[in-house]
Order: structure tokens, then C-alpha cells, then sequence
């Protein structure tokens, strides 16, 4: 086998190309910005990266299982609000570690807790999994509203920048946390039987079903896992904007689509890897940072992902007709 | 036959990326006739139809004649407005549009909008189902009827568009005995209006039945045609795949093996009542009746999909109760559904995968997790086991054939290690040279001391495969027959009667 | 009615819920049932209930649009500068030119999806993300007051003085009417209309029967964001001002409340009365939670966990549980 077959068979088909997209891209952006070669941008892609990452995993597994899940940003938020609330329970900057410990474990179970709603009501009653995750959505916005008086809460430890902001071995603490969320992720989905069936529920639920898989217990921890991801995202973003607002992350919901898509997941359900969809995030992040050292703000980024995505999916069109040829010839 | 024929086509090739799917056919239907287009998947049929309704274009050299007249090219708007109509075994409705506005689609096609002439539509879908004798409840949403009402539903949208000319693409694979009959009685009303009808199907007896003449397709070449009348199954069988099956009864004595499977006074409503059996270890059990008997249903509840209302199951002396499928197969039951394509497999996900789907347990390794070795070794064991040909293990379900299909069906339930094996009509799509090969399968495991429940509505199947047979009909069990007994004709008499 | 309950199921009962909830707020609060609140009601919906006529053809013919809100901005600020450009301009340019626009911008998403074959949630996320980030981009953000009078003068059509104060419809009322009759007219009286149906119910029947798959898609895209064009032209003249971020993030919201009345995410199903009865029971929730002295913060809420119980319930269909089941399969 090649390294080439290998790196197919292992990470999945599309990661050859990601990889030359993100050589291009940083090749590029290395010739027309001077400092884009540079540790401190590494640096802050490194930092930027994992809030977007790990909402971006708990996007991954609905979709893979053939579903949806809106409520990401919410439900992040509304973990968020947990800690947040027990940490001012605790005399805000001047609370423990150990407020910060049982706080993260309630604001995980409020993650847990909205995912499986949305789980059951999908799996037990069979309702479209974009219009739960939609209620849900609406439901969390307006409960995180009403709990906050739409207003900012912030004041937290001064050990929080730790999580948010500090580094190990010259590791981002963040990246680190993404990573080994995202090594987690792709066991799951590679190495247990629940990311087995999700695979199978996405491409036929009711084959899964007669092949003696408990589809429904599956379906509500796919939910129940993505509402936990969402949880650690939320805590990392307390951690790093030492402020919780519900709202916050807004604009990345349907972002984390995008670079799903971009990482090859099948948009019908069946299909996808944590490794080409992590790829396709650096690749996201790193056009955004360059375009920043242009002077482009933040909107063209979003500008140049949407039309990215569709770059991408016209040049897999394009390779779908030409391999078509090939075969017939 | 002294008009001009409805087709009379010479000399028809077609060749796919230098694969020739046709080669040199010649094809004849007389006006009014009710022709047979008989052949096993792959040998042209729809290849040849799809030409003639303009969907593909035959090589050069090809001569088409179509009630008389002579086409250079014919293309689906041509083939339409020559009368020509097909309805595809998936019917092409919709679902969730009224009866009268499925059968009067015609009238909304077109690119350039125009108004929807809703009382015209009507009058249109009322005549023609009067044409058909069938009366059906115009404003029903399509999707709430049974799949014999939507038949003539999709028989009565040809007729609106005028076809003098109907193609039917295995019109009754899944309707049941009475509803074929009706359908058969359609079609005779057909033909006497001077509507000329080919038919495509893959039950050989309802063919002969039917059909004035039957044209034989093998590897895209003609191999004849010939009258309906005096023809048997067995002869056209050998026909269709070019070899002799000298079938006999593969029956024997199973009496003196314990019963494994014990069901005592089984009912559920509406379904099926009071149905009891014994299924012996090492014994194939046909179970026979028409579609609609309660066949799948019975199934069903022993494979924990769905709970009986009444009665009771046991599984080695001991009594079982199961509250789902996967209570079922951990008791030692397995179950090959009859709907392949959409329940027995998945068919995007990889072979592999299918192959372990039901034993996800068996390839966990240490630490919970699974395990590639172990996956790969447990796919090839039954890859060779049961004689699958595959390309790669990591290939798509879906580039299989049907036979193969079937045996990593059977392949995924065999690595449950199962007690009880129900096969539900295991040779639904299968060709019927690959069906030998699925039953010598099947004796093997009785072999081995698995107990099979053989159910299927082709009654030669039951017949030639099992050691007993169970005839079901409205719910009950009605009869049971020894195969070495019992002539197939006599068996034939009583399901069908 | 029993063709109505039939052809109907899940408008008949939003309507009953929608009468339900109308009876309970009329006796609950006296300001609910009063010509002004009525009136404003329709006033402050009208835009929504444009959007989701536009919405629901796309969703009848089997697709999904993410980036309607956002084409609604970016058409209003084209439109400023088309405006200035021909020194004014009146309804009826307006009308034609946010229409236009908009309808350009469904057909870029209809051109994606067909040419090359990509399903409309990534495509219409794309033009999302495009749309948004360029507007953002080129307008750094900046809030537009400078509308021509005409566009930013409400337009009152009817008044009446009542002991409560003045009641008044507006134009983008009778707007709202002419798209919902334009539209009902489309979807259920024009052969392209039953078209958009069958194609969205079942796209291989409808490519057998020679339906042409392009054309529906740019006639639903295209539909869409006519309808996406003139909303934000209403929705200007409503606020009499053009805000880029005013409008994101109600997109979500029209999809909730089309699918409310009983549109399906797959194609083929949903009627304009539906449509309205979604916006319609969204917004007399919103209404009377307002009038009930309910902290308006609380709306969302109580809103989103009526959607997840409707849905939740959408289900238990009331026939299946009176008709015995069919005997054999299905």
C-alpha cells in the first residue's frame, strides 16, 4: 500500500486533497503577507481554533447518524451559564478550583441533559431532527434571555485564563482540550458500536433497526454526546472571553455546517471522519487569519468560506464526471 | 395476425462502454397481443424497453416500426405521442397528490404554465378508470392506498395519455392473489379494447397464464419466441438461463430430531389467529400461502418486531417472550427480511460493515473497542464460507448482485450463530440461476442441525426445498403436506384454488 | 369540511389550536380582542408571513433555504444605491427592482443546485455565509437612513378611531395579500405550480414524466427570493431604516413556523393558510404573553417549547388512533 492509499483508507478520501487545499492557502498568503509566516499568527490560529472545533464535533455526529443539531450555540451557552452561575455563587473572582470542578460537571449535564431531549423526542416520536434541534433552539435562546435579562455575566477566577489563554510545553491549553475532544471523537466514531450504528442509522435507520441495533437508544446518545460537546465548547468560551452572553458564537452555527460539508461529511447522513472535517477547520481558520494580516476583517473571511464551500463542491462535481469518464472509457 | 404489428423491431444493439447489452435483437409484438418479455436480471429486457420508449438510442443499423410506422430516432416525447407507456415497477407516483390528479398528470406537464384545469382532470380520471371497471375514491391522497389500488391508479395515467401500447415492469411482484387476479382481469379488458400490453415478469406461472406469445432474452441475445400455450415453467426456466435444473424433492425425514421451535396457539388481530407449529432441529419448514396470508406478519412476532396477542413461543423446551428484535436474535433467532433493498441491507455502507452489523459485540476487542482484525477475519470467513463473490470488503453494498446480496444476508445473520433461521421469500430479485445456490446453502445449514422456516409464495420453491410444508391462508394455518407425497401440481391446486 | 379535514389534516389543526388560544387570550385579557392590537398584529407580521409564502415553495419543491434573510438585507441595500442613482424612484420601481433583485439572488442558489448537483442546505449555507460576509464587508456594518421618502413614509390604506386609539393597516398588509394570492395562485392553479408538487414529492417520477428538474428549481428559488426581495422592502419601510444585521437569524424562525402549518422537509406537502396559521400562531403567543404582563424575555422561550411540543405531537395522528389497523402490509 502507498502512503498515499494509506492516508485514504486510514483518515478517509478526502484528506489528500485538504492537505494540498491547505499547502495552497499557506502558500499564498505566505508570499502576499509578510507576517503570516510567523509564530505569533500560528499562535493565534492555534487559540482561535478549538472554540469553533469543538462545535464543530458536536455538529459532526447528528449529521453523520443523518440528522441535524441547531441548538449547538445555545446549548454551549446555556453550559456557560451554569458555571458561570455556580462560580458567582461563590464569590465570583474569588471563588475555588473546586466551585470551577462541580460547576464544569453541572454545566456538562445541562449539555447532556438539552441533547437528550432533543435525542428522545427525535428517536421515540420520529419528529425531523432540524425542527426539534430548531425548537430547541429557540426554546435554549430564550430561556438563556429570560435568565439573563439579555446582559453580559462576567467576574470569574483569575486561574480561568489558564484554560482560556495559558500553554503547556508551548501547547495552546485550548488546543490541547480540542484535540484530545477530537482523538475522542474519532474513536468513538471509528472504534465503539454506538459511532458504528450512528454510521448505519445515517444511511438506513430501518435496516439498522432489523439488524438488532437499538437505533433509539443510539439516536439519544448521539444527541446526549453532542450536548456534552457543546458543554466543554461553552466552558472553553467562559474561559477565554471571561464573560458568558447568550448569543455569543451566534454567527458560528452554521459555520460548524460549512465546515462539515467541507470535511466531506455526507450532507444525506452515513458518511464522515473527525480527521479530513478537523483539516477543513485549519484550513477555514488559516484562510481567516491570512485574510486578516491582508487587512480584511472577520465578514470577508465569512464571505470567503461560503464561496470556498461551493469551490469545493463544484471541484468534487467536477471529479465525480471526470472519474464517470474514466470508468467509461 | 393479419394487421400491421404494434412493434416490429430488427436488428437492435446497444453496447454500454463495450459491454454489449443487446446484440442483434429482433422484436415482435401483434396488435392487441399480450406479449411476455421473459429473461434474468441483466439479460437486456430493460435495456430493449428503455430503446423503445426513447430513453436510450440503439446502434446504427437498427430498424424500428411503430404501429406501422417507420422511426429514424424516437424520443421519449415521440414514444408518447406514438401511444407508447410504460409503468415502472416503482409505479413513478406521487404520494401525496389526490387519485384523479395522478391519473390526469398528463394534463400539467409542459413547460409554458398554463391554468389547472381541476374539473377537466377529474372527468378525465373518471373515465378512465371506468375504462378499467375499478372505482377508486378520486380525492384520496395517493400515498393512504394499497399498492394494488395505486397499480391501477399508474394503469389508468397510461390510459388518460391515449397509449394503444403498455409496457409493465413486474406489475405484480408484490401484490397478492387476488389482487393479481384483478389486475390479470385488467389486463384482458385491455386487450379487448385493442390495447396491446408487454409484460415483464419475473413469476413465471402467471406469465404463462397471461401472455399470448412469451420472447426470450439470455446475455442480450434472442433465444426465441414462442407460443404461451403448451409452454411449461420448467422449459422456460431452462430457456431463460441456458441450463437444465433437473429440480427434485430434496425432502427428508427429519421426525426423529427434537423441535427446537415450538409455537402453540399464536394469534395477533387482524393478522393471523391460532397458529400452531413444531420447527425440528435440522428441518426446513416451508411455509407457503399468497401474499396477504399473514405469512410476514407470523414472522414478524417471532422475530420480536411485533408482540401476539395471544399464545405461546418456545425456544429449546423453554418459553420466550420477546420485547423487541434484539431480545430475538440474542435468543438465538434470525430473521432474512423479504425487502432486501430496503431492510435486509444498507446498501451505500460497505460490505464489511454489512456483513457485522448484527454481531458488533463479536468484534469488540479489548477495551470495548472494535477491532479491525477481528472484523476483516469474521468477513472473510463467511465471504468463503458461503461463496460470495466480492471485489473488496470495503466496496458498496450495492455493487453486488442480488445473489450475492442474498448470501451476505445470509452471511450477517449466520454470524448471530442462530437456532432458528426464517428466510421471507430469500429469492425475491435473485436470478434463477443464482437460487440454486442459495438452497444448497440453506440444506447445508439444516445440516449442521439449524432449524429453517422457509416461507416464500412460489410454491415450486417450497416444494422442491423443504421437508414439510405449512400452507397458510387468511390468517391460519389451513394444511400440511409432505413434499414426497405430494405432486407440486396438487400443492399448486390448493394454494392457489 | 370532511374534504378540508382530509386533504388539510395538520392546517384544520393549527386552526383549532390557533381558535383555542385566540378565545382563552380574548378572555384572559381585554386588550386582546380590540380592532389595535388586531391591526398591529398584522402590521408587525406581514414581512414574516412574505418570507414563508417564499419559503414554502422551495420546501414544496423538496428543497431548503438558508439564505433568504440575508438575500432580504443585501437587496435592501442595493436598492438604497439603485435609488439614489435614479433620483427616487416610487413603489412601483421599488417593488420591481427588491422583487428582481431578489429573484437574481434565488437564481444564483437555483444555478448551484442544479448545475452541479449540490443538495440545497449546503448550497443555500454557502450563499448564506457569501451574502452575509460580503454585505458586512462592503458596508462596514454602516446603518442607511437616507431612504427616499416615498420608501420610508408608512402608508396607511385604513383607519378607524377606537375607544383604544387608532387602528390602522398598512401597506405592507395588502402587499402580504397580493404575494399570498400570488402565490396560492402559482402553487395551486398553474401547471408549473402542480409541477413544483409532484417534482417535490417525487423527483424520478417527475424527470420520467419529462417535468424539467432545472426549471424547478430556478422557478422555486427564483419564487423564493422574489418574495425574500420584497419583504425587505417592506421591512424597510417599516423600520425606516436599513440595519445589515437586522434580518439574520430570522430565517430560522420562518422555517419553524412554515413547517408549523404543515409544510415537510422533503417536498411535496403545505398550502399558503398553513403558512399564515404558523406566523399567525407564533405571533398571538408573543401578543398575548406581551399583553399578560409576561417579562418579554420570557417569549422566546415559551415560543420555542410550544414548536417542540407541537412537534412532539405532530405525530399521534387523531384518525389512526379511531380506524382499525389495515389488515397485511402497507
Amino acid at each position: 500500500m502507498t502512503l498515499l492509499q494509506r492516508i485514504r483508507t486510514g483518515a478517509g478520501p478526502e484528506v489528500p486533497g485538504l492537505l494540498a487545499f491547505l499547502a495552497v492557502v499557506i502558500l499564498i498568503f505566505s508570499l502576499t503577507a509578510d507576517r503570516f509566516l510567523s509564530l505569533a499568527n500560528f499562535g493565534s490560529i492555534a487559540y482561535q481554533l478549538p472554540e469553533l472545533g469543538l462545535l464543530t464535533l458536536a455538529m459532526l455526529i447528528p449529521i453523520i447518524s443523518g440528522g441535524f443539531n441547531l441548538a449547538i450555540i445555545y446549548t454551549a451557552n446555556m453550559a456557560g451559564l451554569t458555571l458561570a452561575w455556580v462560580l458567582n455563587q461563590n464569590g465570583g473572582p474569588e471563588a475555588g478550583v473546586w466551585p470551577f470542578v462541580y460547576g464544569s460537571v453541572l454545566a456538562l449535564g445541562v449539555g447532556a441533559t438539552a441533547g437528550a431531549v432533543m435525542g428522545a423526542v427525535i428517536a421515540y416520536i420520529g419528529a425531523h431532527p432540524i425542527l426539534v434541534s430548531l425548537a430547541m433552539m429557540i426554546f435554549l435562546r430564550g430561556l438563556g434571555e429570560f435568565l439573563t435579562r439579555g446582559g453580559d455575566i462576567s467576574g470569574f477566577p483569575d486561574y480561568l485564563a489558564f484554560l482560556g489563554h495559558g500553554a503547556v510545553f508551548g501547547i495552546p491549553v485550548p488546543l490541547i482540550l480540542f484535540l484530545v475532544c477530537a482523538v475522542l471523537w474519532h474513536i468513538l466514531l471509528t472504534r465503539t458500536r454506538h459511532g458504528f450504528a450512528a454510521r448505519m442509522i445515517g444511511s438506513n435507520l430501518k435496516a439498522t433497526a432489523y439488524s438488532g441495533v437499538h437505533v433509539k437508544r443510539t439516536l439519544v446518545l448521539i444527541y446526549t454526546l453532542s450536548g456534552v460537546m457543546c458543554a466543554i465548547a461553552g466552558i472553553l468560551m467562559l474561559a477565554r472571553f471571561n464573560s458568558v452572553r447568550v448569543g455569543h458564537g451566534e454567527a458560528l452555527l452554521l459555520v460548524t455546517v460549512l465546515a462539515c460539508f467541507l470535511g466531506g461529511v455526507d450532507p444525506f447522513g452515513g458518511f464522515g471522519r473527525v480527521a479530513p472535517v478537523v483539516l477543513a477547520l485549519i484550513v477555514l481558520q488559516v484562510l481567516s487569519s491570512g485574510l486578516n494580516l491582508l487587512g480584511a476583517n472577520q465578514h470577508l473571511s465569512t464571505a470567503v468560506w461560503g464561496l470556498f464551500l461551493v469551490g469545493v463542491m463544484i471541484l468534487r462535481w467536477g471529479a465525480g464526471k471526470w472519474k464517470e469518464r474514466q470508468k467509461r472509457e | 395476425m393479419t394487421s400491421a404489428p404494434a412493434i416490429h423491431l430488427r436488428h437492435i444493439s446497444k453496447v454500454f462502454g463495450g459491454v454489449k447489452a443487446l446484440q442483434d435483437v429482433d422484436f415482435d409484438v401483434g396488435m392487441g397481443e399480450v406479449h411476455c418479455l421473459a429473461g434474468e436480471n441483466g439479460c437486456g429486457k430493460s435495456t430493449l424497453i428503455k430503446i423503445i420508449t426513447g430513453v436510450y438510442q440503439p446502434e446504427p443499423g437498427a430498424e424500428i416500426e411503430i404501429f406501422g410506422q417507420r422511426y429514424a430516432q424516437i424520443t421519449p416525447t415521440v414514444a408518447r405521442k406514438a401511444g407508447i407507456a410504460v409503468i415502472w415497477q416503482d409505479l413513478a407516483l406521487f404520494a401525496e397528490m389526490t387519485v384523479a390528479e395522478n391519473i390526469a398528470f398528463e394534463a400539467v406537464l409542459g413547460n409554458r404554465p398554463r391554468r389547472v384545469r381541476h374539473a377537466e382532470m377529474r372527468r378525465d380520471a373518471t373515465a378512465a378508470l371506468d375504462r378499467l371497471g375499478v372505482h377508486l375514491d378520486l380525492d384520496a391522497r395517493l400515498g393512504t392506498l394499497p399498492i394494488a389500488e395505486r397499480q391501477m391508479v399508474a394503469i389508468a395515467r397510461a390510459l388518460v395519455g391515449e397509449a394503444r401500447l403498455i409496457f409493465m415492469d413486474e406489475p405484480t411482484a408484490s401484490l397478492t392473489q387476488t389482487e393479481t387476479d384483478a389486475l390479470l382481469s385488467v389486463v384482458r379488458t385491455l386487450s379487448a379494447q385493442g390495447v396491446t400490453v408487454v409484460f415483464v415478469s419475473h413469476r413465471l406461472a402467471e406469465v404463462l397464464e397471461i401472455a399470448n406469445r412469451v420472447t426470450v432474452l439470455r446475455d442480450g441475445r434472442l433465444v426465441g419466441v414462442y407460443l404461451a400455450e403448451g409452454m411449461t415453467q420448467t422449459r422456460l426456466t431452462e430457456l431463460m438461463t441456458g441450463k437444465t435444473f433437473d429440480q427434485h424433492v430434496a425432502a427428508q425425514d427429519t421426525a426423529a430430531s427434537e423441535p427446537v421451535l415450538e409455537v402453540q396457539g399464536l394469534t395477533r388481530k387482524g393478522e393471523f389467529r391460532d397458529i400452531s407449529f413444531a420447527l425440528r432441529r435440522g428441518e426446513v419448514l416451508g411455509l407457503t400461502g399468497l401474499i396477504g396470508a399473514g405469512r410476514t406478519e407470523l414472522a414478524h412476532v417471532l422475530f420480536g418486531m411485533t408482540r401476539p396477542d395471544a399464545g405461546t413461543v418456545t425456544l429449546d423446551g423453554r418459553p420466550v417472550r420477546f420485547r423487541s428484535n434484539r431480545d430475538a436474535v440474542a435468543a438465538g433467532i434470525a430473521y432474512v427480511s423479504e425487502d432486501r433493498l430496503a431492510l435486509g441491507l444498507i446498501q451505500p455502507q460497505s460490505i464489511s460493515d454489512n456483513a457485522v452489523l448484527a454481531v458488533l459485540k463479536k468484534i469488540t476487542g479489548g477495551a470495548g473497542l472494535l477491532s479491525d482484525d477481528r472484523q476483516e477475519g469474521l468477513v472473510a470467513h463467511w465471504v468463503r464460507e458461503l461463496g460470495v463473490k466480492i471485489g473488496k470488503p470495503g466496496d458498496a453494498m450495492n455493487t453486488l448482485s442480488g445473489g450475492n446480496q442474498q448470501k451476505l444476508v445470509l452471511a450477517k445473520w449466520l454470524a448471530t450463530q442462530p437456532k432458528v433461521l426464517i428466510l421471507d421469500c430469500p429469492t425475491v430479485g435473485v436470478d434463477v440461476g443464482a437460487r440454486a445456490g442459495i438452497f444448497r446453502i440453506v440444506r447445508d445449514l439444516a445440516a449442521q442441525g439449524l432449524g429453517i422456516l422457509l416461507i416464500s409464495d412460489e410454491v415450486t420453491e417450497v416444494h422442491f426445498n423443504a421437508d414439510r410444508i405449512l400452507h397458510m391462508a387468511g390468517g391460519r394455518i389451513v394444511g400440511e403436506y409432505d413434499p414426497r407425497q405430494t405432486r407440486v401440481e396438487e400443492l399448486e391446486a390448493a394454494v392457489y384454488a | 369540511m370532511r374534504n378540508f379535514l382530509r386533504s388539510y389534516p395538520s392546517e384544520a389543526k393549527l386552526l383549532v389550536v390557533l381558535l383555542i388560544l385566540c378565545t382563552l387570550l380574548a378572555f384572559l385579557t381585554p386588550d386582546f380582542l380590540t380592532l389595535v392590537n388586531l391591526t398591529s398584529l398584522l402590521n408587525n407580521n406581514s414581512v414574516n408571513v412574505i418570507w414563508a409564502v417564499g419559503l414554502l415553495v422551495v420546501l414544496i419543491a423538496g428543497g431548503i433555504d438558508i439564505s433568504f434573510a440575508v438575500a432580504a438585507s443585501v437587496v435592501q441595500y442595493i436598492c438604497v444605491y439603485v435609488f439614489a442613482a435614479i433620483g427616487g424612484g416610487n413603489w412601483a420601481i421599488g417593488l420591481i427592482v427588491a422583487g428582481g433583485l431578489g429573484m437574481s439572488l434565488g437564481l444564483i442558489n437555483a444555478f448551484l443546485i442544479h448545475q452541479f448537483r449540490i443538495i440545497s442546505i449546503v448550497v443555500t449555507i454557502s450563499t448564506f455565509n457569501a451574502f452575509f460576509g460580503l454585505l458586512m464587508f462592503i458596508t462596514s456594518g454602516r446603518f442607511l437612513y437616507n431612504l427616499p421618502s416615498w420608501w420610508s413614509k408608512a402608508v396607511y390604506l385604513w383607519e378607524k378611531e377606537t375607544p383604544q386609539g387608532w387602528a390602522d393597516i398598512r401597506l405592507p398588509v395588502a402587499v402580504m395579500a397580493v404575494c399570498m394570492v400570488a402565490t396560492w395562485f402559482l402553487i395551486r392553479h398553474t401547471t408549473t405550480g402542480r409541477q413544483l408538487y409532484a417534482f417535490g414529492d417525487n423527483p424520478e417520477g417527475a424527470r420520467r414524466a419529462g417535468i424539467s428538474i432545472g426549471l424547478m428549481q430556478a422557478i422555486a428559488f427564483g419564487w423564493c427570493g422574489m418574495m425574500a426581495g420584497i419583504a425587505g422592502l417592506m421591512q424597510a419601510n417599516i423600520t425606516k431604516e436599513v440595519v445589515p444585521m437586522a434580518l439574520i437569524g430570522r430565517e430560522l424562525d420562518v422555517l419553524a413556523a412554515v413547517v408549523l402549518g404543515g409544510a415537510r422537509l422533503g417536498g411535496g406537502r403545505g398550502s399558503i393558510l398553513g403558512c399564515f396559521l404558523g406566523v399567525a400562531l407564533v405571533a398571538v403567543t408573543q401578543n398575548g404573553l406581551n399583553l399578560l404582563g409576561v417579562s418579554p424575555y420570557a417569549f422566546k422561550m415559551v415560543v420555542g417549547a410550544i414548536i417542540l411540543l407541537a412537534i412532539s405531537t405532530s405525530n399521534l395522528d387523531l384518525a389512526r388512533l379511531v380506524t382499525p389497523r389495515r389488515k397485511g402490509r402497507e
